[in-house]
């Protein structure tokens, strides 16, 4: 099958990531953008953009219809979806084929199949690839319940048929306490979910994520890339991958290899695919699913091959057979992958939204980032808080981690929080450095981290380049001897908490008192958004950015956003605590738990909103009663918005 | 333009001992000013538990963070009035040049931690030169008002007069200069005035109080009882009186209330205001500026060497350096910009205050600014200068210097005597800015000739009467020259407000620069004045 210009049915890194191979292959590409979207890398990238709706990806990035018919509107007779959105739509790809448009991915039934958690696993124990032995059969007797469990082997796995979120689960190691633990995960699923319906599962301890990439064509090659492993991984989103698995040698990649090649060949599949496994202590592996799109971490594949499979996407999508043999598939060195999200890990990693003012990755010799960001870009609530990958390659694991590590920590992310340390965090890790990590890593080794304050350095260093700001707003310059020491004091508030400093400033030497805590720095080469910071005879770099009133800061401490509030008007003391509820950032109100007119506790849930596929709890920040409440179930909000107002309770005067 | 060769050695031991001196001198005026802020200091404590932020952090709350901050009359009333110990230097309150949100003001922070901010005559004398600065240079008057109002011992001494600074207030409102006050302690009497003709008020609540008569006076005087909240708080002053026109919450949050206000003036907004011209700094450091006045006040040296300390590149275009030597003008640029130098190496001459006359009206028609840089004995003496016609031409002189349009600024490096001063553009001339180095002189002549005079006159007497006592006559002359020293010291004359401050010599570029740069903007501000000042309704 033959095309000319390729649309690229994706938004950031990876809708960027596609068109520089498309382009680089001679393809024309057409990007498609939403509302929000509008001055995105992606759009920028593409030779031609369409606008495809507003900024809900229901309007928009998942809206078939409105894809297909911007492909329509500029002739484009291919489509690339990427990952996530319409990737693994089985209609959608019906739908591409039925517009004569050919859809770069694998076949409809392919998709359907996969999509399918039952049918996917009976197919793929049909082709004889290894599941997760269990029992989802109709029979709910305790009787049949207690022997399939013990057909299955200890420790077993009970789960409400219906069930999510824990709720029904039960992890039983002891065959005695199988029948009372059947009884209580009945009765929980039945009042959670209104069905006691339970299936049973082995329980695969401390397992490995690992994932064999498959490629296969239209002319009945099937072949695998090796395996990557994504064990990192925070509530089943994956963190950090590499290839090759530290728990994998070339026997079980072997054999790993054939059970993925089996799977796609029992779904006639063609393109890239992913199978991904479990795999355990003992090495045994098990089907999980097969996933029928590129995957996110898919660089490292191609860090360690040397192919770029997005090109084989094209090829194979061209009708052309693989251009290697499973023989010829040589890997080499040792890559790894990590995330980095607008998200922050010290509020249990909400999502955040805002201006990226500063975007600059790290570049150098067996580096890459796949990035779809840009700096100044807002970053919003409607799409996922992915900014960039950062992959680094190098002939053994431990220089990898190495290099990335000092890649993540030399990128400039400024304006907006992010996981970057906590990336570090991970790959400084000596379980996760000795190759070790399960899929419980982050649960076990790095359990939610409250905030932590800044440190005195940390906040001198921030009174330090608020001064020079000021000093730079007035040129020329003029210095002279002072009565009194030149400098200045200044209010830092970093999550509701203040910090009054005062500054002592001869040239570029300050000395930073907080209480009785004098902190002294230098500073040196100082830019628009980096510094040198010389402290007790140590100089380190500091990346920073004033943005307004607030002063972006990342540290060998972490990254912090400290806001001025020098000078803030003094909330006034006639009127009470401010018993305003605001919506936490741009997302959708999904329940309201009180009435106007209700009297509620400080503390207590008022309203909650979804953003980012989680749900926010908005708290009375006051005792008091509802004034108003001008929310509505559905309604889209904006960071800040006002919600509710409570008339606090009469205080005693103090 | 002709650059000035040094002939300076930093090496020399005449260098040395110069600047020995002079850092001597250096240290003595820093230690007088550190010793007031510490003892301030030493009292923060117990008005912090009232809340109350200390004058200098009011100030550094006031003033933008970064930006040059030029403090003027750090010695004012130092060892003058009640002053015995040096403590009370700065006339309690700390005040100067400022940049307030973006805009160059003059500021006055009441030092209520030094001599509970009472007010002396000197004190007055300094916030009325504030307003005057203010006023020539077209700069909005922030106040950061808590003064324990006029020194009750001092006061039946200038009352008569003290009603200038309360004209010179309306003034400023009518010529269509901005004062912006903070009350933030009590305001009384003559006092509530201050806040009362200043155009924008701020008060703060539970801690203003404004009144002409307190609890305690309006019970004796009518009998009435009420509370100061009641009699002048600032709650009653915004929401009742309107003497108020902003009300805050606590000191921090009136001071950023005065910023806003200065904000929404509009002030920097003018487009007269030019870029910073490029320039290079002189050739030679600041730093030897301490070594050029003698330690011996009989040595002479080169007022040449401080004007190549202090210009763009030490290039100085000099006026008619044969027709005098006494006597050095010429040209330069300072930040960029042209500055006409006057300075003297020796007496005034008739030719050389010619010279310097015809000079200052080629700076006039030019308007090129004028710097005096002072070290002169005086005009020349004897039949040979008065047949000279030194009288007319110092005279002359005089006249070019006072009328002269152009901002002129003096710096005393060394002396300034007699008649000297005047022609040299001392205090008397109004200069826009005065400044004096440490160990300068001013004064109507040396203590030695003073002695001398008073000692010849003393024995003229005593020969008439018949009888010559040489002991006496030695102490009639020691006396004179001991008194006359002190109070012709540099401490002296800037604690008498002869000066706007002492200056350290290495920030004499650095200082006459930016009042430059002040007067500058200043004459290049349009104002709209009005005729009736602002009335607060």
């Amino acid at each position: 099958m033959s095309f000319e210009k390729i649309l690229i049915a994706n938004r950031g890194e990876i809708a960027c990531r596609v068109i520089r191979t498309a382009r680089a292959l001679g393809y024309p590409t057409v990007a498609v953008y939403s509302a929000a979207d509008i001055d995105a890398p992606h759009a920028r990238l593409a030779d031609e953009a369409v606008a495809i709706g507003p900024a809900a990806v229901g309007a928009s990035y998942l809206n078939g219809e409105r894809v297909l018919a911007a492909a329509q509107r500029v002739g484009a007779d291919a489509i690339h979806p990427g990952y996530g959105f319409l990737s693994e739509n089985a209609d959608f790809a019906q739908a591409c084929a039925d517009a004569g448009i050919v859809f770069i991915g694998p076949p409809v039934e392919a998709i359907a199949l996969m999509g399918s958690k039952r049918l996917s696993k009976i197919a793929m124990q049909e082709a004889g690839v290894p599941c997760v032995p269990g029992y989802q059969d109709a029979d709910q007797s305790d009787a049949t319940l207690i022997a399939q469990a013990q057909r299955i082997g200890m420790p077993v796995m009970i789960k409400a048929s219906a069930g999510g979120g824990g709720r029904g689960m039960r992890l039983v190691h002891d065959a005695q306490a199988l029948a009372e633990q059947i009884a209580s995960a009945r009765s929980e699923a039945q009042n959670a979910f209104g069905s006691g319906e339970l299936i049973l599962e082995k329980a695969v301890i401390a397992p490995r994520h690992v994932e064999i990439q498959v490629f296969a064509d239209a002319h009945g090659q099937v072949l695998h890339l090796g395996e990557r492993d994504c064990s990192i991984q925070r509530r089943h989103q994956k963190v950090v991958e590499e290839a090759p698995s530290p728990g994998v040698d070339p026997d079980l990649r072997a054999q790993m290899g054939a059970a993925a090649v089996a799977a796609a060949r029992a779904c006639q599949y063609r393109g890239a695919g992913t199978v991904e496994f479990l795999l355990d202590a003992e090495r045994q592996f098990y089907f999980l699913e097969m996933n029928t799109r590129l995957q996110v971490e898919h660089p490292v594949t191609e860090m360690v091959t040397g192919l770029d499979l997005v090109e084989w996407q094209i090829r194979v999508a061209r009708g052309e057979p693989l251009p290697l043999t499973q023989e010829q598939v040589r890997l080499s060195g040792h890559a790894v992958e990590v995330r980095l999200y607008a998200e922050d890990p010290r509020q249990d990693f909400l999502p955040q939204t805002g201006e990226l003012h500063r975007w600059q990755p790290a570049t150098g010799a067996g580096l890459r980032c796949d990035d779809g960001v840009s700096a100044g870009q807002i970053i919003g609530a409607h799409y996922d808080p992915m900014l960039a990958k950062l992959i680094a390659w190098a002939p053994d694991r431990a220089t990898a981690l190495r290099k990335l590590a000092l890649a993540v920590a030399d990128s400039r992310v400024l304006g907006i929080n992010s996981n970057k340390h906590f990336l570090l965090q991970v790959l400084r890790h000596p379980v996760f450095r000795a190759g070790e990590a399960t899929t419980h890593f982050i649960a076990d080794h790095l359990p939610a981290a409250p905030a932590a304050a800044p440190t005195a350095p940390t906040l001198a260093c921030a009174a330090a380049l608020l001064y020079l700001r000021g000093r730079a707003q007035v040129a020329p310059h003029y210095h002279w001897q002072r009565a009194d020491a030149e400098g200045g004091i200044l209010q830092l508030e970093y999550r509701g908490e203040r910090t009054a400093l005062s500054v002592r400033v001869s040239g570029m030497e300050f000395a930073v008192q907080q209480g009785a805590q004098t902190t002294s720095l230098a500073l040196r080469d100082v830019g628009p958004d980096t510094a040198r910071i010389e402290i007790d005879g140590v100089t380190r770099r500091c990346d920073y950015l004033i943005h307004k009133d607030v002063v972006f800061l990342d540290t060998g401490d972490g990254h912090y956003a400290l806001q001025d509030v020098t000078q803030q008007p003094a909330r006034a003391a006639d009127a009470a605590a401010d018993g305003a509820v605001r919506a936490a950032m741009d997302g959708v109100i999904v329940a309201i738990h009180a009435a106007a007119g209700d009297v509620v506790r400080a503390g207590q849930t008022v309203i909650v909103m979804e953003a980012m596929k989680m749900e926010h709890a908005l708290k009375a920040g006051v005792d008091g009663r509802l004034e108003t409440l001008s929310a509505a179930v559905g309604q889209q909000v904006k960071a800040r918005q006002l919600l509710a107002q409570l008339a606090p309770a009469a205080e005693d005067p103090a | 333009m002709a650059t000035i060769t040094t002939a300076l050695d930093p090496a020399s031991e005449r260098y040395a001992r110069n600047a020995a001196a002079m850092r001597t001198a250096v240290e003595e005026f820093r230690f007088i000013e550190r010793k007031v802020i510490d003892a301030a200091a030493g009292k923060e404590a117990r008005y912090r538990q009232r809340g109350l932020i200390p004058p200098r952090e009011r100030l550094s709350l006031l003033l933008d963070t970064g930006a040059p901050f030029l403090e003027l009359s750090t010695l004012c009333g130092y060892m003058q009035e009640e002053d015995r110990d040096g403590s009370g230097a700065g006339g309690s309150c700390i005040a100067g040049i400022g940049h307030v949100a973006g805009t160059r003001c003059v500021v006055v922070a009441d030092d209520y931690l030094t001599k509970g901010g009472t007010i002396t005559p000197l004190g007055a004398a300094k916030r009325q030169r504030l307003m005057q600065i203010a006023h020539d240079n077209r700069l909005p008057l922030v106040t950061l008002a808590q003064s324990g109002g006029g020194n009750l011992k001092l006061v039946g001494d200038f009352f008569g007069t003290t009603g200038s600074s309360f004209a010179m207030q309306a003034r400023l409102s009518a010529a269509g200069i901005p004062q912006i006050t903070v009350v933030h302690g009590g305001a009384t009497a003559g006092g509530a005035y201050q806040p009362g003709l200043s155009d924008y008020v701020v008060m703060i609540r539970r801690q203003s109080t404004v009144y002409l008569a307190g609890p305690a006076l309006l019970k004796a005087a009518t009998g009435e009882v009420a509370s100061d909240e009641e009699i002048g708080g600032a709650e009653m002053h915004a929401g009742i009186a309107g003497t108020a026109d902003y009300l805050a919450e606590n000191d921090a949050d009136g001071i950023r209330i005065a910023r806003d206000i200065v904000r929404s003036l509009g002030w920097e907004d003018d487009p007269t205001r030019g870029a910073p011209q490029a320039s290079s700094p002189p050739q030679y450091p600041a730093e030897e500026l301490l070594g050029i006045v003698s330690e011996d006040p009989k040595t002479p040296y080169d007022m040449r060497e401080v004007v190549a300390r202090i210009v763009d590149d030490s290039h100085f275009l000099e006026f008619k350096p044969a027709f005098d030597q006494g006597t050095i003008c010429g040209h330069s640029h300072i930040e960029g910009r042209p500055c006409g130098i006057i300075g003297n190496n020796a007496p005034i001459t008739a030719q050389g205050a010619a010279k310097a006359a015809q000079f200052i009206q080629l700076c006039e028609q030019a308007r090129v600014p004028l710097l005096f840089l002072h070290n002169t004995t005086g005009f020349m003496v004897g039949t040979e200068a008065e047949r000279a016609g030194i009288i007319k031409h110092g005279s002359k002189l005089v006249q070019a210097v006072t009328n002269a349009k152009v901002p002129r600024i003096s710096v005393v490096v060394g002396g300034s005597y007699g008649a000297g001063n005047y022609a040299m553009c001392g205090r008397g001339m109004n200069p826009r800015f005065m400044f004096a180095w440490p160990r300068s002189v001013v004064s109507v002549m040396g203590p030695a000739q003073a002695g001398s005079v008073m000692r010849q006159v003393a024995e003229a007497k005593m020969r008439r009467s018949g009888t010559v006592d040489t002991n006496m006559l030695d102490a009639i002359e020691q006396d004179v020259v001991k008194t006359m020293d002190i109070k012709s010291r540099a401490l002296a004359n800037t604690a008498r407000l002869w000066d706007d401050g002492m200056i350290d010599p290495r920030d004499t570029r650095a200082v006459v620069a930016y009042v430059l740069r002040v007067c500058r903007e200043g004459d290049a501000r349009s104002l709209q004045p009005n005729s009736f000042g602002i009335a607060r309704m």
